[in-house]
């Protein structure tokens, strides 16, 4: 269980918005930019810090979605209803408007192409976040660790990333599997039911040697599939786990 | 930096509840549900399995089954819990058993604890932290035996210090001369982590 020491402060920096796009109707993603960045691995967050002008200040914690790059990074937020946060970042904060963060955070749940495999991620809505830095940055690596992400969705426009996860499942060490839990397209041929262990089962296939697995999506999801992967033979050690759900936004 | 930037158009939803006024610490925000945090997959340990065990730099080492550890005095706490991602929860109410029932009779020989855990998971406080009425051994939760999810059999109430202190599926402490990181401490969590001073991680 050893991992990376933050050695020092972790000191507030502002980075300026450098773009924003809707990645669905409910999830944006924020390009930042920040010179004081100096990059993260793969499935580490930060803290972001919001001021008012009376002082006030709110705090959350939000997945970096991009792969590492020194001054640079992007973060994927779902707007919650009701928030507080994640509602000033989707609907006010506009490119060139500036943001305070400090990371990154976490130095557990992460993987970069050195940790190997083969690799099995779930996912459960916004939880896809810091799994897609993982996807992109073992793209960014060449990195041909056989790799499945099993992905659920409640519908087929609330799939984050979707085009360019089409575009990377064309890579033959890559499988995508989507489930859509509410509703799907007439023609839809996959997954339409929560993630169960009979899925799991399906999708992870054969337990190999040197498997690693990290789920991170709602609390309901994260404890079913954790719980039915130590079911399937995965030792406790090779899951990890991150929790995303609507507390708090 | 601090102190000077304000976030272009952020008003902020949540003032202070006058009724939470000076319960809330800095960065922190109330709310209702009791987020599940873990880092791995939740063990499932039996009452049968389950013992307690006080060791390290102890006289004499103690251990306790299930049964002898659900025998003994038990407290009824109501408490506000502060997790660093976040969130607080007030008024919490937990049932266990208080550490100093546990360390009556005991001679520590250290001044830090390390608790260790099912699943590997350890962490580390003073050992002042967890003595007079500061820390339990907690087997309820809202007057429900503690869910897996939640750190059941039993987990450690710290309820002072950030929650990833209060480590669940708890099985003992380890009496150290030395301070000794545990699982976030290691990983650039606080070594102490007092909410009231925003000690989230390393250096602050």
């Amino acid at each position: 269980m050893a991992g990376t020491a933050v050695p020092g402060r972790l000191a507030w920096q502002l980075a300026s918005v450098a773009a924003k796009r809707q990645e669905t109707p409910r999830v944006i993603s924020l390009r930042l930019e920040s010179d004081a960045w100096a990059g993260h691995l793969p499935g580490q967050h930060v803290d972001v810090r919001l001021t008012a002008e009376d002082g006030y200040q709110a705090q959350r914690s939000y997945s970096i979605s991009s792969a590492p790059e020194p001054g640079v990074l992007e973060l994927t937020v779902e707007d919650i209803p009701d928030g507080e946060v994640s509602p000033y970042l989707t609907e006010v904060l506009q490119p060139a408007d500036r943001l305070e963060l400090r990371g990154p955070i976490g130095g557990y749940f992460t993987w970069t192409a050195a940790d190997g495999g083969p690799l099995l991620l779930v996912a459960g809505g916004s939880g896809v976040a810091p799994l897609m830095s993982m996807l992109r940055e073992r793209a960014a690596a060449g990195s041909d660790v056989p790799t499945t992400l099993l992905y659920s969705s409640r519908s087929w426009d609330e799939i984050i990333y979707r085009e360019e996860l089409e575009r990377l499942a064309a890579d033959p060490t890559l499988r995508i599997v989507h489930t859509l839990t509410r509703s799907h397209p007439a023609d839809w041929a996959g997954y339409t039911r929560r993630i169960d262990a009979a899925m799991l089962a399906e999708v992870a296939g054969a337990l190999l040697p040197g498997s690693l697995a990290y789920v991170c999506g709602p609390t309901r999801l994260v404890e079913q599939v954790a719980t039915d992967l130590v079911t399937r033979g995965y030792p406790p050690a090779a899951i990890k786990t991150e929790r995303f759900g609507p507390t708090g936004g | 930096m601090a102190g000077s930037f304000i976030s272009r158009g952020f008003r902020g939803r949540r003032r202070e509840d006058p009724a939470v006024a000076g319960r809330v610490p800095p960065g922190q925000y109330v709310t209702p549900d009791f987020p599940v945090l873990s880092a791995g997959p939740t063990p499932h340990t039996s009452p049968r399995e389950w013992d307690f065990t006080l060791n390290g730099a102890v006289d004499p080492v103690r251990r306790w089954t299930w049964e002898e550890f659900r025998a003994l005095p038990r407290d009824t706490v109501t408490v506000d819990i502060h997790c660093v991602t976040k969130w607080s929860k007030l008024d919490t109410v937990w049932e266990g058993v208080s550490l100093d029932t546990l360390f009556a009779g005991i001679e520590p020989r250290g001044a830090f604890v390390t608790a260790f855990c099912d699943g590997g998971y350890t962490t580390n406080l003073p050992l002042r932290d967890v003595l007079d009425g500061q820390a339990w051994i907690a087997f309820a939760y809202g007057e429900e035996p503690l869910a897996a999810e939640h750190g059941g059999p039993a987990r450690l109430l710290v309820p002072h210090l950030y929650f990833w202190k209060s480590a669940k599926w708890v099985r003992g402490l380890t009496v150290t001369e030395r301070d000794r990181p545990g699982f976030w401490e290691s990983l650039g969590y606080h070594d102490y982590g007092d909410p009231w001073r925003e000690q989230r991680y390393q250096g602050d």
